[in-house]
């Protein structure tokens, strides 16, 4: 049984030949099927089981594709995580030593304070700038579209692009960025080699390429406020601020929450900036966790650590994607 | 636009057949076809905080103007750089080193591009780029088109819970798993076949999308039951179903689908580098990538010009489908 909706007329001919028009002959051919169900429950039961084949044959390519590449690679993650593994020779069970030898690494501590520190100087400068942005936006009445245009094209270029440029542009003698301080006699710095600035220099680069998709999901909330509460807001007496405060705010809360938690997942997962800008350096100044996992994986040789070290990501990743899946069936819920 | 029978319907003034389901249904395809619901919505968007009473007071249009101008003033912010990249590549191998730099070229060298293009072998790597995008297109949308209209119009046992597997993978950056993703790909179980420097190692793990079944599923929900029962009566096979009716009606969410992955395709990085070492097989941004530290002696110059180059499509494209790619940014803002 395959309708959908819930007709109650027996009426599901399973015919495989071309579909007709609404024509007498296609009506005549359905009754034709309505007598041919009235034959016995075997009949019956083999349509049915066929209609279930059909159905699963249309899940097939995608139940594969998820199977070979999404659920069988994260649960060998997990096994990878207590073997040995080196892709020369056979895969050996070793227990907890991935963990252990993970958790004595130095570099674990200074990873995960790196990947903290950058996901919390996003928040600082990522999160603020791209409300303020489409608040301002929105307002007004003049150029919309090119604003709109002009903060989002950030976006566009390929990562690697957007870290080249700014590696260029922090280049302390021949980069941008010390020559404008330059014009205005100030000294210039050294962005990249400076254990202090190199961090909020990568981070920077990551606001700067993703705060214009922010924007444009503010953008979109803002203009979801309904005319009718500014409305009633003024005729009750409350000025600009309070309007701010009592509507616009209140209003777009959901997707201020949402879009919190969705900046620490991606931000938690920093990679190509400190890849490919400082390496990790100066002195790990830049070493994130998935930096790390990467250094044992394909430097080291060692599977089997970068895999402990990537189920410990993933179990903190989890926890702020589950807060996700709530918030997002609650709001769901709320429409 | 070819239109179909709700909206032909519609436009003679009848009510829809399924009121719900149908209205829903228009409205799904308007937000993704980029038109404007209505005239109502236009206008109440005019109104924002700001009343239009305010913006009569000298004041409040003396602060009006003054934060236009400064947003104006802040988009240096994002051009800025984009001419630095453009003009920097026009600059002759010493001048680009120069302390302090120049602002403009003081000889541009146009002949930088077409050198660029041809010693960075970009006609080859462009290529490449385009090949694995229009891959991944056609394989997402095989296999994601396929699982959505499953889910959405098929009764099957056992339907909620494959459902609910698809879409837990939702919770899980591909991230945490891109150690054993290698392994996996470098030796596939049973079949013991590696994918590494072969573009189905890229192709096939993009394709296990969980965010396009949801895009996919949620706009085929929206297509009226009754439409489907229609062409079952008149003897059409679930894969006919399928290819007449469901897919010519879900054009606008199949084209949102498509420019995201080939913007996507474009874009990615770090799992083509992983899996593509050999050069010849590597997508453009990768081969800037190996250009850029192996090849000491290349310009600095023609590297910019790449990167111009390799900036180009994807701008183009958001130009182009504008208003495609907003609504899509709110939908994956909100679901992905």
């Amino acid at each position: 049984m395959l309708l959908s909706s819930s007709s109650p007329s027996p009426l599901s001919p399973p015919r495989e030949s071309a579909p007709t028009l609404m024509s007498g002959a296609g009506l005549l051919a359905a009754r034709g099927e309505r007598a041919h169900r009235r034959q016995g429950p075997l009949t019956r039961r083999l349509w049915a089981l066929w209609r279930q084949v059909q159905g699963y044959l249309f899940l097939l390519p995608a139940l594969l594709i998820f199977a070979l590449f999404v659920w069988y690679p994260v649960l060998l993650g997990f096994v990878m995580s207590f073997q040995s593994v080196d892709l020369i020779n056979p895969a050996t069970w070793v227990g907890w030593t991935n963990y252990r030898h993970v958790l004595a690494d130095p570099l674990f501590a200074i990873a995960w304070r790196n990947t903290l520190a950058f996901t919390g100087y996003a928040l600082l400068f990522g999160y603020v700038v791209p409300l303020v942005l489409a608040l301002a936006i929105n307002e007004m009445r003049h150029g919309k579209s090119y604003f709109r245009l002009a903060f989002y094209l950030p976006v566009m270029l390929p990562p690697i692009v957007t870290v080249f440029l700014w590696r260029w542009m922090y280049d302390p003698d021949a980069g941008l960025l010390n020559a404008l301080l330059s014009l205005v006699h100030l000294p210039g710095r050294l962005w990249l080699e400076d254990p202090q600035t190199a961090l909020p220099a990568l981070v920077v680069v990551a606001t700067w390429s993703a705060a214009g998709s922010t924007m444009l999901v503010y953008l979109a909330a803002l203009q979801g406020v309904p005319a009718s509460l500014y409305e009633a807001a003024e005729i009750d007496g409350a000025g600009f601020w309070r309007r701010l405060w009592h509507v616009t705010l209140p209003c777009i809360r959901p997707i201020m929450l949402l879009m919190l938690v969705l900046q620490i997942i991606a931000t938690m997962q920093v990679f190509i900036e400190p890849f490919t800008i400082t390496g990790g350096g100066p002195q790990h100044a830049t070493l994130s966790v998935l930096l790390l996992i990467y250094t044992y994986a394909f430097q080291n040789a060692d599977f089997g650590e970068a895999s402990a070290l990537s189920v410990m990501l993933f179990l903190v990743l989890a926890a702020f994607a589950l807060v996700y899946m709530r918030m997002t069936s609650r709001l769901l819920q709320g429409d | 636009m070819e239109m179909d029978r709700f909206e032909i319907q519609r436009q003679q003034g009848e009510p829809p057949p399924v009121a719900t389901g149908g209205q829903r249904w228009l409205a799904w395809r308007l937000r993704l076809s980029g038109r404007r619901p209505s005239r109502d919505l236009a206008t109440s968007s005019e109104r924002s905080l700001i009343s239009p009473l305010m913006l009569r007071r000298p004041l409040v249009r003396a602060l009006y103007w003054g934060i236009f101008s400064l947003l104006l003033l802040a988009t240096v912010t994002t051009f800025g750089p984009l001419y630095w990249m453009v003009s920097g590549a026009l600059k002759s191998n010493v001048e680009i080193f120069q302390t302090p730099p120049t602002f403009w070229p003081t000889h541009p060298q146009w002949s930088n591009y077409s050198n660029a293009w041809q010693i960075l072998q970009l006609p080859l790597y462009m290529w490449n780029s385009l090949l694995l995008a229009a891959g991944a297109v056609v394989l997402q949308l095989l296999v994601s088109a396929t699982a959505a209209y499953a889910l959405s119009k098929l009764r099957l046992r056992g339907k909620h819970a494959i459902q609910f597997a698809f879409f837990a993978t939702l919770m899980v950056p591909s991230v945490v798993y891109l150690i054993p993703q290698f392994v996996n790909i470098s030796d596939l179980p049973l079949i013991h076949v590696s994918l590494i420097n072969n573009w189905a190692g890229v192709w096939l793990p993009e394709a296990a999308n969980a965010f396009n079944i949801l895009v996919l599923k949620s706009f085929f929900d929206t297509i009226p039951g009754e439409l489907i029962d229609a062409a079952r009566l008149d003897g059409a096979s679930s894969w006919q179903v399928f290819i007449r009716i469901v897919l010519p009606l879900s054009r606008p969410a199949l084209a949102v689908i498509t420019i995201f992955t080939v913007i996507a395709s474009w874009k990615d990085f770090l799992w083509p580098l992983l899996v593509l070492s050999n050069s010849n097989l590597q997508p453009l941004l990768v081969a800037l990538y190996h250009e850029s530290g192996l090849n000491a002696n290349l310009p600095f110059s023609y590297l910019m010009a790449g990167l111009v180059f390799a900036s180009i499509p994807p701008i183009l494209l958001f130009l182009l489908f504008q208003r495609q790619i907003i609504r899509g940014v709110n939908l994956t803002g909100l679901k992905g």
